[in-house]
């Protein structure tokens, strides 16, 4: 941890361009992530959003450019690598894993796991006790999502909302310093987003970076500390929520249809 | 009829040489695609890996049938190697192209001129596994009977030895699976991209499965040899695989001991069947062969119909396995 | 509309299984094992001749006699090994075995199938014109190596018939369909029945007549049927396994399970009826090859080959210019875009269903030239997989790209391993494109893993 100090940012990414089949999906010049904050990633559909997600958490490849994890360069770190440098995400289309119980899904998302070498899994003794910690972890981190009743139930029986919970309680399994969630609020119903949205808040506190995909203003507007704007593979502005809000230029060739509305009242779709 | 020779047939095979084998080419095909979701479509390329292991070393490099025992596990583990590298990091489909491909690539090289001086080609391999049976403590000539079941002393000698195996394996699998790896594995079967995202090298769990699995199957190709005494290229014919993947459906993937419940209930209906139309009085048969072509040998053909209808009924409607629950089921189609 | 496609599903299903039934007419001929095999050898200019009354016997069990066409076939009493011997004194003046001391030859008959057996024959005209060049050609000739990329062009026709259907049904709905063999087998064995036993037998079997009912019908003709009964088979099989199982939710995985469970049903229901011996069909089943320059064909297969580019031409175009062509491209590519913009995806996966049923019949009927097989088409499985995974699995025009390079680096694999072995080929250009080129030669680039 050379470089923790808060004013330095965790995350950069420089040139980073992803094309499909001569289009350009993503073509960031620069962008960077402050450390225990919370940013927001918006824009409207096929801005790239959730492809520059995937760069940046490795599920893809970049075809140029640099992206740095507190000043290391992780271009082209497969996933799990990145897990263990402290980079965790989520999915758009919650993953679930149906047949393994809550219990389960929570204590497979701690790293480092003894009882995951082949040879020592052959020996409960060698992996029983590690095992104990992290489900007393696991525990814990249930209680606090509210998902303690669901504990010993298959993930598969859970509604939408509740996998989205679990899913973010499983990440924070890794005990990441970066969180990245994919339209966390998305089939989330209110009374459960509320509670969702405070886990969300929590987490800087706890010395955790946030960055999510969101479309609900209203959600962008209550949590983040910074909003990035991305439109056709770009980064068209940035700034506080109220710059956001109030920035023409993002109205203008955003929400052409909607023009001269509150953006909160707007659902970018 | 004759129904006490039917029933006799019967109950010796529901824990015979047959279910034995079987069973363990499925348990390693459990760990394959019921744990880890790996579509294999080859298991009777690891079973001809075991058998080729023992039978290549006695046969061609002239040297002790007991150190044969090791190449078993060193073919199972090359190939598994061999069919995962260019397979694991790819879509679930490729591995089973690239592995009924590759099993039936390794019966006919087995069975080709060519390698005539080393796998015995279309002839095989006999008379190499004279030290394991030359330990039976049994008459390996003589017919043993207890309860309902009546075996020769050859083949209790082998079926000691296969079941305690059998169970030793499936003791293992099961510690295994309610470990932190077999827990990882689970969770890559359900959805790789979680797991990859948590932290875990899913293609290196993956590769690991495939080659547990791989030298299970092995383990069950070297005792079906040692069985048969012979190793014969054609034996090893891609219907096999397909037998153990319906007795891991009827059992149920994924489940510990459904590998020997599967295997147990396919070969007793298997042999019922096939022992019922034998025994059929003259006129009714002559009359099937007539009408419906029921030669002695379609007779034989009957379980591979079985087996590919079977497989496909399973499949479609019960993936969990007969004795599945319907909840589980429904977590299967969310 | 439902109902009315249900109950012409069910009919085509009746129809379909009634040909099964109708088998016992096959099995008539016999179902016996036996040894047989063709003597033939090369004349001072390279033709081949097939030699005619040549005593052949297995002791304790029987003898033959080749017929016109070279041809002799032992039937044996089970499997296991027999001896066979050629009676020398039977050749004709100036023909010898080319390994004059081995008279006799041990074969192994397996349990369903028909043992081939080959006795190297020469003319002493040939032996010496060789001789007088200077010794046997060298395995690189030009004439060796043009005669077997003719040789892989024409196997990779063929495939790419057969692979086209299996890189489409994958591309409109994702499955591996891995009895795609059988709907191969399927074609060969249609062709043959009604070579055999024709049209009349069909109806008259239909109608509930005793077999034998009928005589056979010319083969190009049957070829027609037996590509039409393709189409029918893809169109039940999607109709009334694959269909309700998309509309019920069963996993693409599972499907895939499905297509295996009836790929075994489909080739061990072809063996229960058909038997396990080589057949031969009624006519085209040897002939004298042509020479062009250095190359050797004969005339059925130039036919075959002319068809399948003009079959092949067609498909192509069809596939570019056609809605119904596009539409399935469309479909192939991004099927919630297809169906957003109005197209009927079962619709067009109905039409792949038979276009793919049609073609692998085709590319059947020609595969059984050699010899008509209960299992013709799980033997070239591997050789398809590997022609759709170069091509790129989805595509049509991968498939025949891929189709070409397979059957023509088959073909010349044999310069340099034993011609047994030629398949393994097959299977490590499946490897290859699979560690260099998962997603093909003419394949788009996008996350496979």
């Amino acid at each position: 941890m050379t470089a923790a100090d808060s004013d330095t940012p965790i995350v950069t990414a420089s040139g980073v361009v992803k094309t499909f089949g001569g289009l350009r999906a993503v073509d960031v010049d620069k962008l960077e992530i402050r450390r225990n904050k919370i940013t927001a990633l918006i824009g409207p559909n096929g801005a790239g959003k959730t492809t520059f997600f995937n760069l940046l958490t490795g599920f893809d490849k970049v075809d140029a450019g640099t992206i740095t994890l507190d000043g290391e360069e992780i271009t082209g770190t497969p996933p799990h690598r990145l897990a263990a440098k402290g980079m965790v995400r989520t999915f758009q289309l919650t993953k679930a894993l149906a047949k393994l119980s809550t219990i389960e899904n929570m204590k497979l998302g701690a790293l480092n796991q003894r009882g995951e070498k082949f040879w020592s899994a052959l020996i409960p003794g060698s992996w029983t006790k590690q095992e104990r910690e992290v489900e007393a972890r696991a525990d814990a981190i249930l209680q606090r999502f509210n998902l303690t009743h669901m504990r010993d139930e298959f993930a598969g029986t859970m509604s939408g909302g509740q996998r989205k919970l679990l899913e973010m309680a499983r990440a924070l399994m890794t005990d990441p310093r970066i969180v990245m969630l994919d339209e966390p609020m998305a089939g989330v119903n209110p009374a459960l987003a509320q509670s969702l949205l405070e886990l969300i808040k929590a987490l800087p506190a706890e010395g955790r970076t946030v960055i999510f995909v969101e479309h609900n203003m209203d959600v962008v507007q209550e949590i983040s500390d910074w909003v990035v704007v991305m439109a056709e593979g770009r980064i068209i502005a940035q700034g506080t929520p109220s710059e956001i809000k109030k920035n023409k230029a993002v109205v203008d060739a955003y929400l052409g249809a909607h023009h001269g509305e509150d953006l909160s009242r707007v659902q970018l779709s | 009829m004759d129904w006490g020779f039917i029933l006799e047939r019967s109950f010796s095979a529901m824990i015979g040489p047959e279910v034995m084998i079987y069973a363990l080419a499925a348990v390693g095909l459990n760990v394959h695609f019921g744990y880890t979701g790996l579509m294999n479509f080859g298991q009777v390329g690891f079973m001809a890996a075991g058998a080729y292991g023992v039978g290549v070393t006695v046969f061609w490099l002239d040297w002790s049938f007991w150190l044969g025992l090791v190449f078993v596990f060193v073919y199972a583990g090359v190939l598994a190697l061999l069919l995962g590298i260019p397979t694991l990091r790819l879509r679930a489909d490729y591995l089973g192209l690239v592995t009924i491909a590759a099993s039936e690539t390794i019966r006919l090289l087995a069975r080709s001129r060519v390698m005539k001086p080393v796998t015995g080609g279309v002839e095989g391999i006999d008379k190499f596994a004279e030290p394991f049976y030359n330990l039976s403590p049994f008459d390996l000539g003589k017919f043993y009977s207890f309860g309902p079941f009546k075996y020769l002393g050859r083949d209790i000698w082998v079926l000691c030895i296969g079941w305690t195996l059998l169970i030793l394996v499936t003791l293992m699998v099961q510690a295994l699976m309610r470990s932190p790896w077999g827990r990882t594995l689970r969770a890559i079967r359900e959805d790789e991209d979680a797991a990859r995202a948590l932290g875990k090298n899913a293609y290196f769990f993956k590769m690991q499965s495939l080659m547990l699995g791989g030298l299970i199957g092995a383990l069950a190709g070297l005792i079906q040899v040692i069985q048969k005494s012979s190793v014969q290229a054609d034996t090893f014919n891609p219907v096999i695989t397909f037998t153990i993947w319906t007795i891991l459906i009827i059992g149920g993937p994924g489940r510990v001991w459904s590998p020997i419940v599967g295997s147990s209930i396919y070969w007793t209906l298997i042999v019922f069947v096939e022992n019922v139309l034998r025994q059929l009085p003259a006129g009714a048969r002559a009359n099937l062969e007539k009408t419906v072509e029921l030669s002695d040998f379609n007779i034989g053909m009957l379980r591979y119909i079985i087996v590919g209808l079977g497989l496909l009924l399973l499949a479609r409607y019960r993936p969990q396995g007969i004795f599945g629950s319907r909840e589980e089921m429904a977590l299967d189609r969310r | 509309m439902m109902r009315r496609g249900g109950r012409v599903a069910l009919l085509a299903l009746g129809v379909l299984l009634g040909m099964g039934a109708a088998a016992p007419a096959f099995a008539q001929i016999s179902d016996d094992l036996g040894v047989f095999g063709q003597l033939q050898y090369s004349d001072g200019s390279g033709n081949k001749v097939f030699v005619a009354g040549v005593d052949l016997s297995i002791d304790d069990v029987g003898g033959a006699t080749t017929d016109a066409d070279g041809n002799f076939r032992i039937p044996v009493p089970s499997p296991g090994e027999y001896t066979i011997n050629i009676d020398v004194a039977t050749l004709p003046a100036g023909i010898a075995l080319r390994d004059p001391d081995r008279p006799s030859l041990q074969v192994k008959v397996s349990e369903n199938a028909d043992q081939r057996i080959i006795f190297p024959l020469v003319s002493a005209e040939a032996s010496a014109l060789s001789g007088a060049s200077g010794g046997a050609e060298g395995n690189w000739s030009v004439r060796r190596v043009s005669q077997l990329t003719l040789e892989g062009l024409k196997l990779g026709l063929y495939l790419a018939m057969a692979a086209i259907g299996l890189s489409l049904i994958f591309g409109t709905t994702g499955l591996v369909n891995f009895a795609h063999a059988e709907m191969i087998s399927w074609g060969t064995l249609m062709a043959y029945f009604f070579n055999i036993y024709g049209l009349a037998g069909f109806l008259g079997f239909m109608a509930g007549w005793p077999a034998p009912f009928g005589g056979g019908i010319e083969f190009v003709v049957a070829t027609v049927f037996a590509t039409a009964m393709g189409g029918a088979l893809g169109y039940v099989l999607n109709r009334l396994v694959f269909r309700t199982a998309r509309n019920s939710g069963v996993s693409l995985l599972a499907q895939m399970v499905m297509t295996i469970g009836l790929s075994i049903l489909l080739r061990y229901v072809f063996l229960y009826f058909f038997g396990g011996r080589y057949r031969s069909y009624g006519e085209y089943a040897s002939q004298r090859a042509n020479k062009f320059w250095v190359l050797e064909l004969t005339t059925r297969d130039s036919i075959a080959m002319g068809v399948s580019v003009l079959i092949l031409v067609a498909v192509g175009i069809g596939l570019t210019r056609t809605r119904a062509g596009r539409a399935m491209r469309a479909v192939s590519d991004n099927k919630d875009l297809a169906e957003s913009s109005g197209i009927d995806v079962e619709k067009v996966i109905t039409q792949v269903w038979v276009l793919g049923g049609a073609l692998a019949a085709l590319a059947g009927t020609f595969f059984g030239f050699d010899q008509v097989k209960w299992d013709l088409g799980t033997r070239i499985l591997l050789l398809i997989f590997a022609a759709v995974t170069l091509g790129g699995l989805g595509t049509a025009f991968g498939a025949l790209v891929g189709a070409l390079l397979v059957g023509v680096a088959i073909n010349l694999s044999t310069l340099v391993i034993d011609s047994e072995l030629k398949n393994m080929t097959a299977l490590i250009v499946l490897i290859f494109a699979l560690l260099l080129r998962p997603q093909g030669l003419l394949g788009k680039k996008q996350r496979i893993g």
